[in-house]
């Protein structure tokens, strides 16, 4: 992508979503991935969370771009990050006790998911604050979509159900693996293999046409 | 905290609640270096080392600085900072005086300054309330736990990169797939019941 040209909101809409998804297709942030995707609420939840402190910090880390010594920033960045995981963490405690007690450790462990810091380095260290806050969202979007389609993907399989809503009329037990660390492992790889299928597929067609 | 209970606490670390299989914490080290043994093996010496001092030094931290000033709610703050710090700490200290060890170690220390298990492990220490002695030996042993599963997975994953598998499947997912099955392995040790 050149500097100059900037792309259209829906492309970068689908950047996120897609093309550049920072789970599927970028590998960032596996540890939260896998421990909170036990339900569609719960991948959602942290999804959101991570959202909200990734838009905050790349506003912030934009608008302080000049101001930060290149030497320290990494250090800068991972201060501002922490103190935007606190805010949130103060008030999921405050608001939404449930999410709190599902999601745990893994609220404050947002400061070093590397999605935040690797978005801070990459674009928001460079560009003006309102992109870099439509950044954050686009990329925070991309984040939550995969979370969700892994947490309903695994609440399904391992207990018949899709958001706390049984969708087996209680005749499918559940293969309680799919909810356990074992199934969170295979259940991202096979997600991510047909990820890879698909853009093959796609790329194949294009290729076709031209 | 009885000396048996401690020993209970120490294997119960490496195997039953082991990070990266029942916790999942620093899975990304866990995947990005265990393509070849040797990297993994460095990696986990690192991690080993860091994660016993950085414990240590976060428990003292709270203890006595952040409870008795009552700032407990800075503690992801606090704790990130001082890993940063000490992790920069350690480099140099070793490139001065153990060189041996910090050209074994080399470009993994930087790399730990981002490892959620590090912190993760500073946390759970707080969370779950233990006292000086039994939070090192709970953090060392959970970084044992760590060293034993990413030198096991980069053993498997040497195997199976000469495998043929489906063009789709190659590199990241079949990595997954083999981790969800040494976990389902692992799984097996959650049944045990330590008689202490």
């Amino acid at each position: 992508m050149s500097e100059n040209k900037k792309p259209s909101l829906k492309t970068r809409l689908f950047e996120g979503l897609f093309d550049q998804n920072p789970i599927l297709v970028q590998l960032l942030g596996t540890c939260p991935t896998l421990a909170t995707t036990t339900s569609m609420k719960n991948g959602v939840g942290m999804g959101v969370s991570a959202m909200a402190v990734l838009i905050m910090s790349n506003l912030l880390i934009s608008l302080l771009r000049k101001f930060i010594p290149k030497q320290v920033r990494i250090a800068a960045y991972i201060v501002i990050i922490s103190g935007f995981v606190t805010a949130v963490e103060l008030l999921i405690k405050a608001f939404v006790p449930s999410l709190d007690a599902s999601l745990g450790l893994f609220i404050p462990l947002i400061v070093v998911n590397c999605i935040i810091l690797a978005r801070a380095e990459a674009y928001a260290s460079k560009n003006p604050p309102l992109d870099s806050a439509l950044d954050g969202l686009f990329m925070g979007l991309g984040f939550t979509f995969a979370l969700g389609v892994l947490g309903a993907v695994r609440e399904l399989i391992g207990n018949g159900t899709i958001w706390d809503i049984d969708v087996s009329f209680g005749v499918y037990p559940g293969i309680a693996m799919f909810t356990q660390p074992a199934g969170a492992f295979i259940t991202l790889g096979v997600v991510i293999a047909v990820v890879n299928a698909a853009k093959a597929y796609s790329a194949k067609r294009k290729g076709g046409d031209k | 905290m009885s000396f048996t209970a401690l020993i209970g606490l120490f294997i119960s670390s490496i195997l039953i609640n082991n990070y990266i299989f029942s916790r999942f914490l620093g899975i990304c080290p866990f995947l990005g270096l265990s393509e070849k043994s040797s990297t993994a093996v460095g990696m986990g010496c690192a991690v080993t080392f860091v994660m016993t001092v950085s414990t240590a030094v976060t428990w003292c931290i709270y203890h006595f600085v952040l409870v008795p000033s009552g700032l407990e709610y800075l503690k992801t703050i606090a704790f990130i900072l001082v890993i940063a710090a000490l992790v920069q700490f350690i480099e140099m200290f070793l490139r001065r005086y153990v060189p041996s060890l910090y050209s074994a170690l080399g470009i993994y220390l930087p790399l730990i300054t981002t490892n959620c298990a590090i912190l993760g492990s500073a946390l759970l220490c707080i969370q779950n309330e233990y006292e000086f002695i039994p939070s090192v030996v709970f953090s060392f042993g959970s970084a044992l736990g760590f060293t034993l599963a990413i030198v096991l997975f980069s053993f498997v994953r040497e195997r199976v990169a000469l495998a043929e598998t489906p063009k789709c499947f190659r590199g990241t997912p079949i990595a997954l797939v083999t981790a969800g099955l040494i976990a389902m392995a692992f799984s097996g040790f959650s049944s045990i019941k330590l008689p202490f």
